[in-house]
């Protein structure tokens, strides 16, 4: 199972803090951040908008990383708007 | 006696006397000490703030500090180092974030010390919600926060 966490303004907007998602069900189609990116943006214009390369980051498990880093079963994949602490 | 890494994040305020202390009693051998604090501002884009909210990312957030100390330490010759960021729901003119370095001399403790708030505020999971007049706001990051990482590499 993919556990997939939102966070700050982008989990208030889309209002989904957790998914899961089995890729091994998924025909292992999901095997990269873009991918994955790419099918969450296709849920609707909201996800679309928000979840955009550039406006949301993403980390893999619990690491910063870019769109072709491949992701694997059990992975934590969070995405996220810029980070505002300090 | 003996130098230290502190990554502390936590809901409860902190007594910067008390860290401030640790931070000289841990050695002999530095002459300097840098702190920083950051606080809740009370004005944020014309609007008046009354409070801030403060998520992270648990799981990913004392990683990404311990990383930012490492690189810090991989730059400069560094004693002690402790990073305290607070979370939750804070008042205007509380203290947010305290990071404090000592050094043997002056120059690695104020270049580290800044080092690792410039790189916190850009890659450390925090989010920051304002409390407003006008409802509740999700503060925007700074593109001057990115220019000014950007500025160590």
């Amino acid at each position: 199972m993919l556990k997939i966490l939102f966070f700050g303004q982008l989990k208030d907007i889309i209002k989904t803090e957790c998914l899961e998602i089995d890729i091994i069900q998924s025909g292992n189609a999901l095997n990269t951040v873009a991918k994955l990116r790419g099918m969450l943006q296709a849920k609707d214009d909201t996800w679309k908008e928000y979840l955009a390369y550039g406006k949301a980051l993403v980390a893999v498990n619990q690491e910063m990383t870019s769109d072709d880093t491949a992701i694997n079963d059990a992975d934590e994949i969070a995405f996220f708007p810029p980070v505002t602490g300090g | 006696m003996s130098h230290f890494t502190q990554i502390v994040v936590q809901a409860q305020d902190f007594d910067f006397t008390h860290e401030y202390q640790k931070l000289r009693d841990s050695n002999t051998s530095d002459g300097a000490l840098v702190t920083f604090v950051g606080l809740v501002r009370d004005l944020n884009l014309q609007q008046t703030v009354s409070g801030l909210f403060l998520e992270h990312y648990p799981a990913m957030t004392e990683k990404v500090l311990a990383n930012i100390v490492k690189t810090a330490r991989s730059k400069w010759q560094l004693g002690s180092v402790s990073v305290i960021h607070r979370v939750g729901q804070l008042k205007v003119s509380e203290q947010i974030v305290f990071v404090g370095v000592t050094s043997q001399h002056r120059q690695s403790a104020y270049h580290a010390n800044e080092f690792i708030m410039d790189y916190l505020k850009t890659q450390a999971p925090f989010w920051k919600k304002e409390t407003t007049t006008q409802g509740d706001t999700w503060i925007e990051a700074k593109a001057s926060d990115m220019e000014k990482s950007k500025g160590w590499l």
